[in-house]
């Protein structure tokens, strides 16, 4: 690898303009009229400027590595910028000041210069992004690469991003996209061919790969699969995230959601229990019920953290609001204790989404569809309901 | 550098109640106005609440992808976004003619332009024609031809109503059709008995609304005769009463459409370039090739 004549232009652009370079180790200034040259290996200083270009050729890999961050990427400060540096593990940069400006009363200390222990030097880094690095987010596989392709700068990098059930499997045998808008069509429908309302779902489809992509078009790829993602990790990475825990979301509702603030305590920690593990929703669920308030569910072991209650959460908390309102009663009914049994296997079957796995013939599963047939025949009356009587103590 | 964001309703429920938001995102994407175009929604992601920060640019233009001013535009739209200096006085508007307010976004240091419904903006007057022209497949349509612009009514929203009659009325100053009249799912004129109001043989008939969904495609076509079950489908032109309609389906699909998001945008400050007359040929050209009458159904009502 060797620094082109361009590149060496812009490097010494770069240092003039710019006031000096600090990119990854790499360190270049000018004093009265001489270059000083650092790296991790050592300083030299009183340098002119062929001096300066003899200095790099063993140490190119810095310089293209200086090229690809502050020429192609660019976009300090954004969260773009940060997450294809976690895609090489490359050390996050510090970003605290920006979140400075925007968020008030954060924690907003600058704590992240590298928030991630595995990070690598740039030759390290090199010999990595010559094989390829990999990344996994949500269900997305993400490669980053060096660009094979001696049109292209030499530290140009690209990205490939598929399906994690499909690290194993050759690329002739996959859908092959180039054009991020199509990971939005992808992301709408799981393999039983059902909408996907809620895109962090664990029910991402796989068959398919997206290869050669920029930086940019792998963060605008990631982001159609799971929006917004970026941005909020980004956030908590220069710990900044805004967290809007369940009582405040909850009373910010108008309209048929106004309601939902009166879900009782406990009933919300069912309903994370319900939604928001890492079985139903890959986002790492952030907010409690209020500050200080903690839910007893864990919140998961997502990359990406969940911010605030979503819109389903929303909607089907109005649901178990109005179900919640209603009194409860004690029931006298007939079952054997097979019977009673079977209906918890019933409805652990349901929430558990396994009843499509359930055997035809398995009529040894309490929730075989025969074996719910037979229970139905036998125990619901003549208006489709369990035969039961309400229990009155009075 | 500028934004343009998409704010829709989206669903929980039906997948293709996003398709238009998508559709028109896309043809403002392709004309390249924009540094950023995202699509936003109130059922799906990126939520309102989360669309602005995923943005890199200073400037963002947010345009609802609405039918009216009420409920969403004035009160669920600008708190989702932390608009946290919004009123609806600040739009000074009757009913339809808003156009935008510029407001910081709280959690982002952003300027927000916050532009009033697509749906009220006088450049709508042009895609109900351009949806009449389509659905007859007939450039020139109007003479000895009624149009029908149905709404869902005062129900839930008196400005609902509005936006139809202000769409109406400029439809009628063009001159252009023999009648146009003002139709609504709930309220007098009714839909239901939309051939006593025409005395044309041929009747188009356009429903203002966002997406296809139950109104749009069980509903008003069931309710006007065209068909007994919605299932079965429908002729375009149907047999009416003497009467011949034209129908089609929701407005909001039409490819023009992104027109009326540029113009709000652009309305509002944004640099847009030659961007309208690009998409005007394009449109222009797809709707040559393309003539799907289009019949998917939509969102969930009433949320």
């Amino acid at each position: 690898m060797s620094v082109t004549a361009a590149e060496f232009q812009s490097l010494l652009d770069a240092v003039d303009t710019e006031s000096g370079i600090d990119c990854d180790g790499l360190r270049i200034s000018r004093e009265d009229g001489a270059y000083i040259l650092a790296t991790p290996d050592g300083v030299r200083t009183g340098l002119d400027e062929d001096d300066l270009e003899q200095a790099i050729e063993p140490i190119a890999e810095y310089v293209t590595n200086w090229h690809y961050w502050q020429q192609s990427v660019g976009g300090e400060g954004t969260a773009r910028r940060a997450f294809l540096r976690w895609c090489e593990r490359a050390p996050l940069e510090d970003g605290g000041t920006d979140a400075d400006d925007h968020v008030g009363g954060e924690d907003t200390d600058a704590r992240v210069t590298s928030a991630d222990d595995e990070s690598l030097a740039v030759p390290l880094r090199y010999d990595a992004l010559r094989d390829g690095v990999d990344r996994e987010w949500g269900q997305l596989c993400i490669t980053a690469r060096l660009v094979d392709d001696v049109d292209e700068p030499a530290g140009d990098r690209v990205y490939d991003c598929w399906h994690v059930d499909d690290a194993d499997t050759d690329l002739t045998d996959l859908e092959v996209y180039d054009d991020p808008l199509d990971a939005r069509e992808i992301a709408t429908y799981d393999e039983d061919g059902r909408y996907r309302p809620l895109k962090t779902a664990p029910t991402l489809v796989s068959g398919w790969a997206f290869t050669g992509l920029s930086g940019s078009e792998l963060v605008e790829t990631v982001e159609f699969f799971y929006p917004a993602t970026v941005a909020n990790w980004h956030r908590e990475q220069r710990g900044a995230l805004d967290i809007d825990h369940w009582l405040e979301t909850a009373e910010r509702q108008t309209g048929i959601y106004d309601v939902i603030d009166e879900l009782p305590r406990e009933a919300v920690d069912w309903m994370a229990e319900a939604c928001c593990v890492d079985s139903q929703c890959l986002r790492r669920r952030e907010w409690q019920y209020e500050e200080g308030d903690d839910l007893d569910v864990d919140g998961g072991d997502g990359t990406f953290p969940c911010r605030e209650p979503c819109s389903l959460v929303v909607a089907a908390a109005r649901k178990w609001t109005i179900l919640e309102s209603e009194q409860e009663h004690s029931y006298e009914l007939e079952l054997t204790t097979s019977e009673f049994n079977q209906l918890a296997e019933l409805i652990d079957a349901v929430a558990e989404g396994r009843t499509d796995e359930i055997r035809e013939a398995d009529v040894n599963d309490g929730a075989n569809r025969f074996r719910a047939r037979y229970l139905r025949a036998k125990r619901f009356d003549e208006e489709g309901s369990l035969e039961a009587r309400e229990r009155r103590d009075d | 550098m500028q934004a343009l964001v998409i704010a829709a309703h989206g669903s929980h429920l039906n997948p293709d109640a996003s398709n238009p938001t998508y559709a028109h995102a896309d043809t403002v994407r392709e004309t390249g106005a924009f540094d950023e175009v995202r699509e936003a929604f109130w059922k799906e992601e990126p939520h309102f609440r989360e669309v602005i920060r995923t943005l890199e640019s200073d400037e963002v233009f947010v345009v609802p992808l609405f039918i009216s001013e009420g409920y969403f535009t004035e009160q669920v739209i600008p708190r989702e976004l932390r608009l946290e200096e919004w009123d609806p006085d600040r739009w000074d508007s009757d009913g339809t003619d808003a156009s935008q307010a510029t407001l910081e976004a709280d959690d982002v240091g952003k300027t927000i332009h916050y532009c009033g419904p697509a749906g009220t903006h006088d450049a709508m007057t042009d895609v109900i024609v351009q949806r009449a022209e389509s659905v007859t497949e007939d450039p020139n349509v109007g003479e000895g031809v009624g149009l029908a612009v149905v709404g869902h009514g005062t129900e839930r929203n008196e400005n609902s109503a509005k936006a139809v009659e202000y769409h109406t009325d400029r439809i009628r100053e063009m001159d252009r059709f023999d009648e146009v009249e003002a139709l609504f799912m709930d309220e007098e004129p009714e839909v239901d008995d939309v051939t006593d109001f025409f005395e044309s043989e041929d009747i188009v008939v356009v429903p203002l609304f966002i997406a296809d969904g139950y109104h749009t495609q069980e509903d008003i076509p069931e309710d006007m005769g065209l068909t007994e079950d919605y299932r079965l489908g429908w002729d375009v032109p149907a047999d009416v009463d003497g009467h011949r309609i034209w129908y089609a389906g929701a407005v909001g699909t039409e490819g023009l459409m992104a027109d009326v998001l540029l113009e709000r945008a652009a309305d509002a400050g944004a640099d847009i370039g030659g961007a309208l007359e690009a998409v005007r040929d394009e449109v222009t050209l797809s709707s040559e090739t393309d003539r799907d009458a289009g019949s998917e159904p939509g969102a969930e009502a009433g949320d």
